[in-house]
């Protein structure tokens, strides 16, 4: 089975994870600041900054990318109760 | 003969209904007043009921409305608009906030001014769909944002990004010409007097005050970055969505909230981190475990360690040191299958203020089962904060070894504090049944 590093640097804890792992599945488990309000990708809550490994991740969805326009989010900005992290290192941190 | 009944003599501060009030040259507040208001979105006391407070501005060359009423002033809002505009002359609507409170006459204006251009927040769009629902697609909608202006010929209205005071969708609105700031809920109050402006209606300050404790308090870091884009702005009138105009030393008020923003005696910490352990405990372990975890955290130079017993303590004093603290660890002992009720008064308390991305940690001895400690952990996400430590559990009495790893617990929780935190590595299987 495929697998990712994902890192949520605000704990300093590395996962490895199954390719497709979305970062909610982990985030909460670990203590990591990440919050999250409606967990259906649109309250823009759960905005996440993309430390590193942006390309590591699934494409964002139309209403995800509309979600993080209107919150003013950053390039290295996604939702982390929407996007997959599909292999290689991601490196993530409250946003 | 009986007397004549007595007749009430008139409160000139009890609400009658009222007309239009013209605040300023071609400025007019056609707001409401609830004067029978007692709690305010449940968690408010209104010992003076509110007011909604909705303004026109007439320019050269078009008419804007800012922000509405409660939904069941509707008729009387919309009454008072009449006798200064005309439907067909609202060529703007500003959406300085999208509660409820603020917005309930929307849908009723625009079916009756259909044309008006709708300004509103990037962040406000979410909230208006909603609001409008199918009907969303066949208005004139755009977002605006700091800088943005609208003109009405003579008259320019410049817009202010101020998110979170108190929701994702807040902003001000500055009327140029005349140095007036509309705020909405910024700077506002529940406070109903009919005489309207700040130095005509009784004293309001414990209003003013007590509504920046329960409202603007938990989201201070934006009450900050709104007084930064405001103070610099030349202000002969404030506007606020509730409570009295400021017209009379307005200044005053910004200056107020900024004193009410500002750490107190920041320099006793320094650049020190400061770790706050709290504990309650029933036969002296969960204490031992607290002050073997201070012991633990003590030893870092760069940390500053406290230490209280909860049950010695007021809640608010607690808060008020949470609130600038950058690192809280509770102790609780399991009593009946929860923590005890002391731990949940204080963790129920600090949604009045801001605790995202502060460091929680939670320990405590038990008997039987626990749990208590993953309950105050999920409190502690709850209240957005991240806890890096898995919270440490002994049963009964700690021996010196467990006592050891108290130490080391507080050591852990001084390092990630330090932001030096030793970079860990697990697979996900290790999660499985958290």
């Amino acid at each position: 089975m495929a697998t990712a590093k994902l890192t949520f640097t605000d704990v300093a804890l590395t996962v490895n994870v199954p390719a497709g792992t979305r970062i909610i599945e982990i985030s909460e488990k670990i203590g990591s600041g990440i919050t999250y309000g409606c967990r259906e990708g649109e309250c823009g809550t759960c905005i996440t900054r993309i430390v590193e490994g942006q390309e590591n991740l699934s494409e964002p969805s139309a209403l995800e990318l509309r979600v993080l326009k209107d919150n003013l989010a950053g390039h290295n900005d996604r939702l982390a109760c929407q996007c997959q992290v599909l292999g290689g290192t991601v490196k993530v941190r409250p946003g | 003969m009986p007397a004549a009944p007595a007749i009430p003599a008139p409160d000139r501060a009890r609400p009658a209904p009222r007309g239009p009030e013209q605040i300023a040259d071609r400025v007019t507040w056609i707001g409401a007043l609830d004067p029978d208001l007692r709690n305010f979105d449940v968690i408010l006391k209104t010992a003076n009921g509110t007011t909604y407070n909705s303004y026109v501005v007439r320019g050269s060359q078009g008419v804007a409305v800012i922000d509405t009423v409660k939904q069941e002033f509707t008729a009387e809002f919309l009454a008072k608009l009449e006798t200064v505009a005309r439907y067909d002359e609202i060529t703007t609507l500003v959406l300085n906030h999208l509660e409820p409170d603020h917005t309930g006459a929307v849908p009723e204006l625009l079916r009756r001014a259909p044309h008006a251009h709708i300004h509103v927040s990037p962040r406000g769009l979410q909230v208006l769909r909603a609001l409008l629902k199918d009907d969303f697609d066949s208005y004139r909608i755009t977002t605006v944002q700091t800088g943005d202006t609208v003109s009405l010929g003579d008259r320019t209205l410049r817009f202010l990004t101020t998110p979170y005071v108190h929701w994702p969708d807040t902003q001000c609105t500055y009327l140029e010409e005349q140095n007036l700031l509309f705020t909405c809920d910024l700077l506002g109050c529940h406070y109903c007097d009919a005489r309207l402006y700040n130095d005509k209606v009784g004293d309001f300050r414990f209003s003013f005050e007590y509504y920046f404790d329960h409202i603007m308090r938990p989201f201070k870091r934006y009450v900050t970055e709104a007084l930064d884009l405001i103070e610099p702005l030349r202000i002969d009138m404030i506007a606020p969505g509730h409570g009295p105009v400021l017209r009379a030393h307005p200044r005053e008020y910004i200056t107020h909230y900024r004193r009410l923003i500002t750490k107190r005696l920041a320099s006793e910490t320094g650049a020190e981190k400061t770790l706050l352990i709290f504990y309650v405990s029933a036969y002296g372990a969960t204490a031992q475990m607290a002050e073997a975890i201070t012991e633990g955290a003590a030893e870092s130079d760069d940390v500053r360690v406290s230490l209280f017993d909860l049950q010695g303590g007021d809640v608010t004093p607690f808060i008020d040191l949470i609130e600038e603290a950058d690192g809280l660890a509770f102790g609780t002992p399991t009593i009946n299958g929860d923590a005890v009720r002391t731990v949940w008064d204080l963790l129920s308390s600090l949604v009045d203020i801001d605790t995202k991305g502060k460091l929680g940690a939670s320990f405590g001895s038990y008997g039987w089962t626990g749990e208590a400690v993953g309950m105050v952990e999920a409190r502690m996400q709850g209240l957005k904060m991240r806890v890096p430590e898995k919270g440490l559990r002994i049963k009964m009495h700690p021996t010196a070894e467990e006592l050891e790893q108290c130490r080391d617990f507080g050591r852990r929780l001084a390092a990630h504090l330090a932001g030096r935190p030793a970079e860990r590595e697990i697979d996900m299987s290790a999660l499985l049944g958290r």
